[in-house]
């Protein structure tokens, strides 16, 4: 257990609410989109006027399956409740969500570096409208009024509770990106944390190390990326560590992450009284997937990013033996993540060099994840096909992969347009007698083994190339003179 | 067993229920909500450990709608019935606490 | 033009659809009658005379056209106040929702229009359905067309008193304690509440939704069995709607009852009004004579219901009731701040008995008690279900009376809410196990006011239970049914 601040442990629990990629809403058949024009996706049933009723989506129920059995978790019959409370951007004012008989229980997240986090439940719940603050610069306490806008009013949400196990803020971001991408697998969700279909809270505690109670809670909301995430918790911790340092108690309470002033605040108004009623939903009925079902969702779920890291671990591991697995777990952790996997492990399938391919996948693909996870293998192999041959130079290799991204061809044909395949093997060795025979003392202090003119001889060649030549050929071409 | 519904008590429940009554209803309800209570807490005294609880008549399972999306209804007949509407939206005075 | 107030829907029907009759002629006659005697018995929240114009001429037109007019071709029908109409107000009549105008049609009501009827207008309920006597309208009380210083009963007084008063022929209510079987009882009409989830609560605007159903108002058995016809079956926007229910109900009234097995419920007798105990020996013994086997069955569990009741139906109203916070539709009294306008309009929106079941609902509902009271009544719900399916194994139907007494005066109750939840002691088990029951005039009581009959039935069980109701009306006393004659009621 890492200490955030010496004599002091720290647990996070994290709850991620995920918007659910179905085309309609949780309980009406209005569009499940973002970014349209306010009020335009809505009905009796999202606006609860009265009389509507909610009828469940099915794709969420098995987004929801998705999303457990992807997680760990045993799917279970479940209900949904009502959350009583009063605010406007909940038309109902409660909020339709599981309670004590969620839908997934008990599962748990790998993270990459082996550590292990538990999942309490991942349960199924319908989202808020937004409400702007007018006036006041737009901050909720200081706006005259506000507008709210119903279309997000009923878009399904799986929420994801993990255990309060998580005891560093470094695992907490891991533990979010680990969550996204297999959030992003199942299909469920397209992970965008900017356009808030994924959104996290944090529960922080603090402890004395050596003790086994856990401290009294805050949960800190707002946090809009894994940075965000990570700072918020360091400075929650270190807020509750003064606090209780100074004799002070530590309050239970939601607290607001300032990205711009980096800290929290509590913003709940002291008169508020929280106590929000669960009862069983009288107008939805219990949810009850069969067995077959639940095998069927299972068998359907694609590889995960665990599964994933470890395939492409192994076939690393075959391609480059002599290699230390360590010295590119790192590149393999940003290759899944960004679903570049396919590209990289299926190019070592055809040959490849391992370590080129995880090293442009990386870097220049990771660059450009969409554009990279359009390439074709084949494209992608012959590309570095033409780099360990020496066809091209390390450099060249990255502009064409570029020039790929941008779509603009095989990289035969990049190649060609940029003028890379004038400088095959036999113009090369043209090319190295002439700077030869041009500079015959320099030529005989290399002979006589003074390393450091080769590096003039070589950038000398490449000046006669306009810097297109492969420095490793090079090096070889010179080497076969010397020895004649 | 009599049941004592305090006028403290009725304070606190018409917060949650956010009603806005005068000391004479808070009065008057604590009286008259004791007398209810009053009745309904012979239910109390039932041994019916092992019954379970009904919430619905039927035992109704996996009742569900396909994914498919149907026209709502027409934003500006909805937002004409609102107290309050501006700029497409519904208007209402400021808030004074987050969301919970 | 001729006066078709006192037909029965069933026989308008069959008039309008062999041409006897035009639909416009039937509802000229209803809105004229309403138009002389509305004043005084304040049925309606609003009468929609247009739309019920509109919706005659269609029917004619269809008529005229060869198409099938539906089974209740021009038939005029009072809906309950708390059924959505699109662009019609409904207010469940409530300040809070005065004005309000759905931008839908309940379900029901989409029913009803395919198969022709006729709209003619809102009628008054105690405020979202909470109540027993429509006194607690926030636009006044609705008046017992038997006895204008009594109550009609509720909450869904103003459909019972249009079809007592001869308004319409048939109307809808809802019931969720007894909110239809209790005024009918009242006022000498047939009230029935359906199996929960026969009738598709779509637009029903929500008291109690565990409880709430939808059902039929009428002079005969028959046409209540008419009207239910119209508008059962499953409904993909309820999720408690259930499917491949029964479809036909008149026809099996021809029947006869021989054969079924009749149980008297003892345990309705001992506090009721002793008119009303002996009106349920008489009809017992007039089934016994019908073919029916006759016996005696106590199920003590179903006195437990009112309790449970009271704690169910105002927790969930509590919740229900939420979205009238002044932000999306109906009234909205200012505050400095959304949550002191949220309880400001809330406060001067809703009346006192709704008020009341709000904050004893939510109270409940509160942190700590939920165990104690709302799991507790849901066993106790579970209890009285089993209790009748006990029972259910040894009858085809129960028999016991309605209400423990006739309509009472205007304002015997109104300050002593136990009282007046006690008027639904024996309407009230039914919903908490969903099964149906119905309501059937059989003879005059006290002070010469109508007192009903009630006969039970187990979940789905409408076609013996109609047939049951069939036999007790066959033997009802003369003159203990509405339409009452207007002038000389009106006056008393
Ligand atoms: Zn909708």
């Amino acid at each position: 257990m890492s200490e955030i601040v010496p004599g002091w442990e720290l647990t996070v629990g994290l709850e991620v609410h995920c918007e659910l990629q179905t085309k309609t809403k949780l309980f009406c058949s209005c569009a499940n989109t973002f970014g349209s024009v306010a009020n335009t996706n809505i009905c009796p049933v999202c606006l609860g006027l009265p009389g509507s009723l909610p009828v469940l989506n099915e794709q969420a129920v098995e987004y929801a399956m998705r999303i457990g059995l992807a997680l760990n978790c045993h799917v279970e019959p479940s209900i949904f409740h009502r959350k009583n409370y009063f605010y406007p951007d909940m038309p109902k004012d409660y909020q339709v969500s599981q309670y004590d008989e969620p839908i997934n229980r008990d599962g748990s997240i790998e993270l990459p570096s082996g550590t292990t986090v538990g999942i309490e439940r991942a349960h199924l719940e319908e989202d808020t409208g937004k409400t702007s603050h007018m006036g006041g610069g737009g901050r909720i306490h200081d706006a005259d009024y506000s507008l709210v806008d119903y279309n997000r009013a009923g878009v399904p949400l799986v929420e994801i509770v993990s255990r309060p196990e998580i005891t560093s803020p470094e695992d907490a971001r891991a533990y979010l990106n680990e969550l996204r991408s297999i959030l992003v697998a199942t299909g469920a969700s397209d992970g965008r944390m900017e356009e808030g279909s994924l959104r996290v809270d944090a529960n922080v505690s603090v402890r004395r190390v050596g003790t086994t109670e856990l401290g009294t809670r805050c949960e800190v909301k707002n946090m809009n990326s894994l940075r965000s995430l990570g700072r918020a918790i360091e400075y929650e911790a270190a807020r509750q560590v003064e606090l209780l340092e100074a004799g002070g108690r530590v309050v239970q309470e939601t607290r607001h992450w300032n990205e711009s002033t980096g800290s929290t605040s509590s913003l709940r108004s002291k008169e508020e009284a929280f106590d929000y009623r669960y009862f069983p939903e009288p107008d939805l009925v219990t949810i009850a997937p069969s067995s077959s079902w639940i095998e069927q969702v299972r068998g359907a779920l694609p590889p995960m990013p665990g599964d994933r890291r470890r395939e492409l671990t192994a076939a690393m591991a075959k391609s480059n033996p002599d290699l230390d697995a360590s010295s590119y777990q790192d590149q393999i952790v940003t290759v899944v993540d960004l679903a570049l996997d396919g590209l990289v492990v299926g190019a070592i399938a055809h040959g490849a060099d391992g370590r080129l391919a995880l090293a442009r996948g990386a870097n220049e693909a990771a660059a450009r994840p969409d554009e990279a996870r359009a390439l074709s293998v084949e494209a992608f192999v012959e590309l570095l096909g033409l780099e360990t041959s020496g066809k091209i130079s390390a450099t060249q290799s990255k502009a064409v992969l570029t020039e790929m991204l941008d779509g603009h061809g095989a990289p035969s044909e990049i190649i060609k347009k940029l003028g890379y395949e004038g400088v095959d093997a036999d113009a090369l060795g043209v090319i190295v007698d002439a700077v030869i025979a041009a500079n015959p003392n320099e030529w005989l202090r290399f002979v006589e083994g003074d390393e450091r003119v080769a590096q003039f001889l070589l950038g000398q060649v490449m000046r006669e190339t306009k810097g297109q030549a492969n420095g490793k050929l090079v090096a070889e071409a010179f080497g076969v003179r010397k020895s004649r | 067993m009599a049941v004592e519904f305090t006028p403290e008590e009725v304070r606190y429940v018409a917060t949650l229920a956010r009603l806005k009554l005068s000391d004479e209803e808070v009065a008057s309800y604590a009286v008259q909500l004791s007398a209810v209570l009053d009745h309904i807490d012979a239910i109390r005294a039932l041994d019916l450990e092992g019954t379970p609880a009904t919430s619905h008549s039927f035992d109704l399972v996996n009742i569900f709608r396909a994914d498919e999306v149907r026209p709502g209804v027409d934003r500006e007949e909805v937002l004409a019935q609102a107290p309050a509407a501006e700029d497409g939206r519904f208007r209402v005075p400021r808030i004074l606490g987050e969301a919970p | 033009m001729s006066d078709t107030t006192r037909m029965t829907a069933t026989a308008i029907a069959a008039a309008v659809r062999g041409g006897e009759l035009s639909a416009r002629e039937v509802a000229s006659s209803a809105l004229n009658l309403i138009a002389q005697h509305e004043g005084e018995l304040h049925c309606f929240n609003v009468v929609t005379s247009e739309v019920a114009l509109a919706q005659a001429d269609a029917v004619d037109e269809k008529i005229a056209r060869g198409e099938d007019p539906g089974p209740l071709a021009g038939v005029p029908i009072a809906l309950k106040d708390n059924l959505c109409t699109r662009g019609v107000a409904t207010t469940c009549s409530s300040k809070i929702l005065e004005g309000w105008l759905p931008p839908y049609d309940a379900t029901v009501v989409t029913r009803l229009i395919e198969a022709g009827a006729v709209s003619v207008g809102k009628s008054n309920l105690d405020e979202f359905a909470m109540g027993s006597s429509t006194e607690n309208s926030a636009f006044g009380a609705s008046k017992n067309p038997w006895d204008t210083s009594r109550v009609p009963g509720g909450s869904s007084g103003g459909s019972a008193a249009a079809v007592a008063a001869g308004f319409v022929p048939i109307a809808l209510g809802s019931d969720t304690g007894g909110s239809i079987r209790q005024p009918a009882a009242f006022c000498g009409t047939v009230g029935m509440k359906p199996t929960y989830g026969l009738v598709s609560r779509y637009g029903l605007i929500a008291f109690a939704s565990s409880l709430d159903q939808i059902g039929p108002f009428s002079t005969t058995v028959t046409d209540a069995a008419l009207l239910l016809e119209a508008i059962c079956g499953h409904d993909d926007r309820d999720s408690t709607s259930l499917r491949d229910t029964p479809t036909s109900f008149v026809g099996p009234l021809a029947e006869g009852i021989a054969g079924l097995r009749v149980g008297v419920i003892t345990d309705f007798l001992s506090d009721a009004d002793p008119l009303i105990v002996t009106a349920v020996r008489d009809a017992a013994g007039a089934l016994a004579s019908a073919g029916a086997t006759v016996d005696e069955v106590a199920i003590p569990e179903l006195m437990s219901g009112l309790a449970a009741y009271y704690l169910i139906a105002p927790a969930e109203a509590s919740s229900n009731l939420s979205r009238y916070d002044g932000v999306r539709y109906g009234l909205r009294v200012d505050g400095p701040d959304v949550a002191k306008m949220n309880a400001e309009t809330r406060a001067a929106g809703f009346g006192p008995e709704v008020k009341r079941r709000i904050m004893l609902g939510t109270y409940v509902l509160s942190a700590g008690y939920y165990d104690a009271y709302y799991a507790q009544a849901q066993r106790v719900r579970t209890m009285v279900a089993n209790a009748f399916n006990r029972a259910y194994e040894r009858f085809d139907v129960l028999l016991g009376p309605t209400t423990p007494s006739v309509a009472f005066q205007f304002g015997a109750k109104i300050d002593d809410p136990l009282a007046m939840y006690l008027s639904d002691l024996y309407t009230i088990p039914s919903n908490l196990a969903g099964h149906p029951a119905i309501s059937v005039p059989f003879t005059l009581g006290e002070a010469g006011m109508p007192v009903g009959v009630q006969v039970f039935a187990p979940a789905l069980g409408e076609q013996a239970m109609f047939r049951v109701a069939k036999a007790v009306e066959d033997a009802q006393q003369a003159g203990c049914r509405g339409p009452v004659e207007l002038s000389a009621g009106a006056s008393r």
